[in-house]
């Protein structure tokens, strides 16, 4: 879960909300998707509190290739 | 010596028909070009509309007939606006005042910026760039945004930050472009198309702080208008202030008002998201709670279900079921027994409303001879000295027949 965006893993959330809807779904298996949910929004609510905002440049060099480094506002 | 000749005295009319002659036959003043700003303009109901053209330092005054104006399809005009007026220059006698003759005018400045915005807003809008199907949907939460913008402007400035508040997990790149002068809209074009290239922006935002329209003018350029439709990543534009609308707002799949206002559209807020975030738990919690709630009911309803088949509870309900026919019988024989009890009492009551005794109990006597019992009803039924008892309520009185007692009438 780790290496999941924010996006991705709001994804996967509303995923296992939707999966949990289904009523016919087994105990074990509804649970495991529950604990699963609940993981993921702890981790959503983490990755939105240590957020911080990044910002690149993109430019091109001599011989029309991109380039992207980091932007400081002057 | 030479003899005074004292000059000519013209009548005014000669004067002024003079001074018009000589306007009218110069080369120049025939056909001439005039640059300046409108002002004091009104058309008349004739259809004649009359201004006065100045700068810095003069005025002239301007006639435009309603003929030269149809002729030469003139826009319509107002204060202000900077015009080149073309026409030729002559006196009107009864004022004596020297006007132009207008016969066409074109716009210059702004004005013939508004006119280039409105054709090429026509075109583009026929060839269907404008069309809402072509819109193409923001996305709701970007990974990375796009900026094309002055990376020394204010724009990027108020965007930084309102990305930073609301959605500090987005990642930016910075397309740098100039925003502004000739080489702006070649510029904008290459940072859009550069974004497109590199791939990685979910969104892009065009944008430039507020200005006057020709500082704006790069976004009204056609190529501009391009680059954003042929942009496969969607983009939104945030150009000027409120009031200001470009061509790149009409191609743009969304239209902010100020570069502000784009960042704003570009991201969600995190305090939506986290409030989201709470909704989802407390939806996963719900679900799982009802889920189990359910399966209890089941659990239980199996339980009973179970309980009422077993064997003991068979037996319980036989026990149950011999109970209950003890009882009818009871119940029955109780009911027999008393029916037959009130049938007896019925037939005491009435045997007991027919007894002499009640007849006694009211005061008469029963006489009865003592040795058989017999009633007497009569004198001649019995024998003087004869044995006899008279019954009465409380009980019996002994007498005995008086020897002289053959008469029906009592002797006194």
């Amino acid at each position: 879960m780790e290496s999941l965006s924010f996006e991705e893993a709001f994804e996967q959330l509303e995923a296992a909300v939707s999966a949990l809807q289904d009523g016919q779904m087994p105990l074990e298996e509804a649970l495991r998707h529950y604990e699963e949910g609940m993981k993921l929004a702890h981790y959503c609510n983490e990755l939105l509190q240590q957020a911080e905002l990044r910002v690149q440049q993109l430019s091109v060099d001599d011989n029309g290739v991109l380039i992207v480094r980091p932007f400081e506002l002057s | 010596m030479f003899a005074y000749q004292a000059p000519p005295v013209l009548s005014v009319s000669v004067l002024a028909r003079y001074l018009k002659e000589l306007l009218e036959t110069d080369d120049l003043l025939h056909n001439v070009w005039v640059q300046g700003e409108i002002s004091g303009c009104r058309t008349y109901a004739s259809g004649h509309c009359y201004f006065t053209l100045k700068d810095a330092e003069a005025q002239l005054p301007c006639v435009f007939f309603k003929h030269a104006r149809q002729r030469s399809a003139a826009p319509q005009l107002r204060d202000g606006m900077a015009i080149a007026a073309n026409g030729s220059i002559s006196l009107y006698e009864r004022d004596g005042k020297l006007q132009l003759y207008v016969e066409s005018v074109e716009l210059i400045g702004e004005g013939a910026l508004f006119l280039r915005f409105e054709q090429l807003k026509a075109r583009l809008s026929a060839e269907g760039l404008f069309e809402p199907e072509r819109k193409r949907p923001i996305p709701e939460q970007p990974a990375v945004v796009g900026l094309v913008t002055s990376p020394d402007g204010a724009a990027l400035r108020d965007m930084l930050r309102v990305l930073r508040t609301r959605y500090p997990l987005v990642q930016v790149i910075l397309s740098p472009t100039l925003v502004q002068g000739s080489e702006a809209p070649a510029a904008i074009v290459a940072a859009i198309d550069r974004l497109n290239e590199h791939g990685e922006a979910d969104v892009i935002i065009v944008a430039r702080g507020g200005g006057s329209i020709e500082e704006l003018w790069a976004f009204n350029e056609e190529v501009v208008a391009r680059a954003i439709a042929r942009s496969r990543i969607p983009v939104i534009s945030g150009v000027g202030h409120e009031t200001d609308f470009t061509i790149a707002d009409f191609v743009a799949d969304y239209r902010a008002s100020t570069p502000t206002a784009a960042a704003t559209k570009a991201v969600p807020d995190i305090a939506d998201l986290q409030a989201e975030l709470d909704e989802k738990q407390q939806v996963l919690t719900a679900i799982l709670d009802e889920k189990l709630e359910r399966l209890k009911e089941r659990l239980e309803r199996a339980t009973y279900d179970l309980q009422r088949a077993s064997p003991k509870n068979v037996l319980n309900q036989r026990r149950q079921q011999l109970d209950d026919l003890t009882e009818m019988l009871h119940t029955r024989i109780s009911h027999l027994l008393s029916l037959r009890a009130e049938r007896l009492r019925g037939q005491a009551l009435r045997l007991h409303s027919l007894s002499p005794l009640l007849t006694i109990a009211r005061g008469y006597a029963v006489v009865r001879r003592e040795s058989d019992q017999a009633v007497i009803t009569g004198p001649q039924q019995v024998q003087p000295g004869e044995q006899l008892t008279i019954q009465v309520r409380d009980g019996s009185i002994p007498v005995q027949v008086r020897p002289s007692h053959h008469s029906t009438v009592p002797e006194e």
